[in-house]
């Protein structure tokens, strides 16, 4: 099993059970259950491959491992590249897991046309683990944009009211600042004459160069982020987007603009990262604090779990550009865990959006007396994303915080309010969906919790709490890595400096 | 130097030129209406051309005294008309028969076009490139009115016609000037000419400049780009869809090819002075065909504004001016084609009770009352926008690498957020066939030709990404023919 290309099979294989689903014919509702089947299985069968590359990854290793190449566009450097280090392979992982998850979730919520549904949920899926893999600018992009077709269509066909409007606001957003960052690669294969990723980390810009570069990845990756103040396509997303499409937006997309960050601006350009840290920390501490703040009042429970998701996303921001061990590994297990934790809140709005068919706050209370394995788990993952200890929330916040005091203790300051506050509209949203007492007619049929939602539900707490008991098994892996890009950025950075003081 | 060698390079047009003769030989001498027979043999003689020019080799040519060069450019370009001429009569041909205007003219005409177009690519001297190039135009200037019952259709070949013969006009006048300031018409006497100056720092007088932006305001009208663009719109919508379809290809891939080889070849050394001219034509059409598109509700009109964008596009590799530049117009006019065509076919495909209909709300639903046919949109609109992994994000790739790599920054940037703002209008489209909810269906079933034709583009969309290399490979060669000193 050694030289099977474990990454191509992990990207392609979901695209090779869309392409079974399309050849699916017959009754309408044969068709529908043939699918859900084909998908769920092709994507349980992902998740087991990818296991294979968190299993046979070597955590000493700081270099990319499981490396394929082939020629791809001929007369240039853009090759078919794929590799996984340290900071990328959980993230792959992180994806193949969600996504039978998801696709098991949307058995109950998605009825209509669920063949393309899943068609357009295991192209998804391509793209995710495909862009996590991918070792080559041009192919990174591929991949990156490609999201956005299936995501424009499964908020378009499946969404709320006002799918149209969302799924048009992220797609042109999104579109609008890849493009800049398009530009940006193309200027970088001129520069450095080669598209190779690794190459290009141990490659060093001309310090006024680093500085445009940075801007447009800046406005590509802050979007995706996304970043106060362009995330306001985020909450109509996550609010029209089918239960599911929350979940992935949520739980893989959000981590692509930070994964981008990790990956392209503080290796390849060290020295505008230090330059715009100021700018990262301003805007990350608004977000904390801002959206923390309006998620307080919000009557949805989607859109509040949208803000908190900015929010949290402020603190990996802050973690990365930190660049200490603490904070980078800190942003890294943030992202993991924000992914599973905050997926697993948009279940869990699905699970009583599916049965009542409305997300507002104010339409339920005193859940807790009908459904009380789901008070369980809703009450969970609520004190997962407030940080609890022994969840996986404590520790990617902790170590962020820890990080960001050794650099600067103010922007440590003002991030930490955000616990304070992210607490606060956490057990608002509990308090007011579960407690109190039910006095709803319509609430007093309500069901708890099936099988599937069980089954659903299940392994999400387990990751969840091992993440929080014993996060060695997640960090171990990245430590290398970690330490390389900070090592090649502190070399980066003196290089500058003394380039600087040579100049006076 | 003897008559008979000469011919060689000329073949596949003397070819086509005697083949078409004689199929309108075939066509009055048939008592019965025969357009069906004899677009099947024009598909037939454009496929045997089409084998003609790929045994040609890859070796440059010249023919009549120079007049005619026959090389890997002239060859690349020529295979995209004829398959785009091919695709043309084929997706015809159900449209004469249920609109009851097929005449065995109409498929000899386009034939007639066709032989003008390749003309037009392998002109070595404005001689040569204005006869090749009005053989094309009165051609089309005939099949735009082609419906002649039809008011609009009239309409739209005179208006056609009489601006084209304005731009044929400016392009005489700027070749004109050239001559007299310059003292020759052949390419390579023009090359040169200007040769000396660029390299002593000489710059080349006002009178050659005059004739150069004349010549480049004639061409510009040929492929609709901005400032000369006004007329498209109305062609396009007026014009029998299926003549809107080679309009929108063949004529378009010729005249950017002419474009080009006019631009590198006597033009090469006056790159300063002719770029800021294409680059102005270029930014005015990625933004009139950006923003005036979205206001459309007939789908031919849209068609016509997304063309017009799309010249744009074309027009930054243009700008360029660089070997890179030429091989990313090549690969984007490649993709550009079958993008067309499958969308065509589609748009010929609109029917409702055996009725032509054309506005874009007409496809409300699609996906449902049709979901092959909304796929095969949906590929093409995403492809169009420029979405990877379709082959239209690489056509856009490779010209904005080519501008990025001229330092031409600006341009390039302004041609993203164009390219941003006309994703808005394609994924229209997608909405409407996909998010709303079906009004009145579709006929079913579309026909086997439009079918393979839709079938042929969007597999060539899909596949472009997964195996690049046959058209970068052709592209790149056919492009570094122009720049010599490159090799």
């Amino acid at each position: 099993m050694n030289d099977w290309p474990l990454l191509s099979l992990t990207t392609f294989l979901p695209l090779l059970g869309a392409l079974f689903i399309l050849t699916i014919r017959g009754e309408a509702e044969v068709v529908t259950r043939n699918a859900r089947a084909v998908a769920l299985l092709t994507s349980i069968a992902t998740f087991i491959v990818s296991l294979f590359i968190a299993v046979k990854f070597n955590g000493a290793s700081p270099d990319f491992q499981f490396k394929e190449t082939a020629t791809w566009f001929p007369g240039t450097t853009i090759a078919y590249s794929m590799g996984v280090d340290g900071v990328s392979m959980w993230f792959v992982i992180l994806s193949t897991f969600l996504t039978p998850l998801c696709i098991l979730s949307s058995f109950a919520g998605v009825t209509k046309r669920v063949k393309e549904y899943m068609v357009a949920f295991l192209i998804l899926e391509t793209m995710m683990v495909g862009m996590f893999c991918a070792l080559d600018l041009v192919l990174f992009y591929i991949f990156f944009e490609g999201v956005l077709i299936p995501m424009f269509i499964i908020i378009g066909v499946w969404g709320g009211p006002r799918r149209v409007y969302a799924a048009f606001k992220l797609f042109l957003y999104t579109l609008l600042g890849s493009v800049l960052m398009l530009l940006a690669m193309m200027a970088i294969y001129f520069e450095a004459h080669t598209t190779d990723i690794p190459s290009l980390m141990a490659h060093s810009f001309p310090f006024a160069m680093q500085q445009w570069l940075w801007l447009a990845f800046f406005a590509s990756f802050a979007v995706k982020v996304p970043m106060w103040p362009v995330h306001t396509w985020l909450p109509d997303a996550h609010v029209e987007a089918p239960t599911a499409g929350s979940v992935i937006l949520a739980g893989v997309l959000l981590k692509m603009g930070a994964y981008g960050f990790l990956r392209f601006s503080v290796p390849m350009m060290p020295d505008a990262s230090v330059y715009f840290t100021p700018l990262i920390y301003t805007l990350s501490i608004v977000a904390v604090i801002y959206t923390s703040l309006v998620a307080l009042v919000q009557d949805d429970m989607k859109k509040l779990i949208a803000y908190s998701s900015v929010a949290h996303m402020g603190y990996v921001t802050i973690g990365i550009f930190s660049m200490t061990m603490q904070g980078v590994e800190g942003a890294i297990f943030q992202m993991l865990s924000h992914g599973v934790v905050s997926a697993a809140l948009f279940l869990c709005v699905g699970v009583v959006y599916d049965r009542m068919h409305t997300r507002e706050i104010k339409r339920y209370g005193g859940l807790t007396s009908r459904m009380p394995k789901y008070a369980v788990v809703f009450l969970f993952f609520t004190m997962a994303s407030v940080g609890l200890p022994g969840t996986s929330g404590f520790v990617g916040e902790f170590l962020v915080l820890l990080g960001v005091f050794q650099v600067n203790t103010w922007v440590a300051f003002f991030a930490a309010t955000g616990l304070v506050l992210g607490a606060a509209y956490m057990l608002v949203l509990y308090r007011g969906v579960m407690f109190g007492r039910l006095v709803r007619e319509d609430l007093k049929t309500i069901l708890d919790l099936d099988m599937r939602e069980v089954a659903v539900f299940a392994p999400l707490i387990l990751i969840v709490i091992w993440m929080g008991v014993y996060p060695s098994t997640f960090i171990d892996p990245m430590h290398a890595s970690v330490a390389k890009l900070i090592d090649n950025y502190e070399l980066a950075r003196a290089a500058h400096e003394g380039l600087s003081v040579a100049a006076r | 130097m003897s008559i008979i060698p000469d011919l060689v390079p000329v073949l596949p047009e003397l070819f086509v030129a005697v083949a078409g003769l004689a199929l309108l030989m075939l066509g009055v001498f048939r008592k019965e209406d025969s357009t069906r027979s004899i677009s099947v043999l024009v598909i037939m003689v454009l496929a045997s051309a089409m084998v003609l020019v790929s045994s040609l080799g890859s070796d440059r040519h010249t023919a009549f005294n120079g007049l005619f060069v026959a090389d890997r450019f002239a060859g690349f370009a020529k295979a995209l008309i004829l398959l785009a001429s091919a695709f043309a009569v084929a997706m015809s041909l159900q449209f004469l028969e249920k609109e009851r205007i097929g005449r065995f003219e109409y498929p000899v005409l386009v034939l007639f076009a066709t032989l003008g177009m390749m003309m037009m690519v392998s002109a070595n001297d404005f001689m040569s490139l204005y006869l090749g190039l009005e053989l094309q135009s009165l051609s089309l200037y005939v099949l735009a009115a082609f419906q002649r019952n039809s008011l609009k259709s009239t309409e739209a070949g005179l208006k056609y016609f009489v601006l084209g013969a304005l731009a044929s006009g400016m392009l005489l006048y700027g070749v004109s000037l050239l001559y007299g300031f310059a003292g020759t018409t052949s390419f390579e006497g023009l090359a040169n000419v200007f040769a000396g100056g660029h390299g002593h720092g000489v710059k080349p007088g006002l009178g050659i400049i005059a004739g150069l932006v004349f010549v480049l305001a004639g061409l510009s009208f040929k492929i609709s780009a901005v400032p000369f663009h006004m007329w498209a719109p109305d062609v396009y919508e007026g014009a029998p869809t299926p003549v809107t379809a080679f309009f929108a290809v063949a004529p378009k891939i010729a005249a950017l090819c002419l474009l080009v080889r006019v631009m590198t070849g006597p033009f090469g050394d006056l790159t300063e002075q002719w770029r800021q001219v294409v680059t102005f034509i270029s930014i005015g059409s990625m933004a009139v065909g950006a923003f005036a598109a979205i206001a459309q509700t007939n789908i031919k009109r849209l068609m016509a504004y997304s063309s017009i964008g799309h010249v744009g596009f074309v027009l930054v590799g243009v700008a360029a001016g660089s070997n890179l530049g030429i091989q990313g117009v090549l690969i984007y006019l490649a993709i550009y084609l079958f993008m067309n065509v499958g969308t065509f076919a589609v748009i010929l495909s609109m029917r409702q009770k055996g009725r032509m209909v054309e506005g874009i709300a007409d496809l409300a639903g699609l996906s449902k009352t049709n979901p092959v046919m909304a796929f095969v949109m949906a590929v093409l609109m995403f492809s169009m926008a420029g979405i990877p992994p379709l082959a239209g994000f690489w056509g856009k790739f490779y010209v904005f690498m080519a501008a990025i790599e001229a330092q031409l920054y600006t341009l390039a940037i302004l041609g993203v957020l164009s390219s941003v703002v006309s994703a808005f209008y394609y994924l229209r489209i997608i909405k409407i066939m996909y998010f709303d909810e079906p009004d009145e269906a579709l006929d079913r079933p579309v026909g086997r030709s439009m079918a393979l034709v839709m079938a042929v583009s969007t597999l060539v969309v899909l596949a472009f990404t997964f195996v690049p290399a046959p058209l970068v490979t052709g592209a790149k060669a056919a492009a570094s023919v122009l720049f010599p000193a490159a090799g």
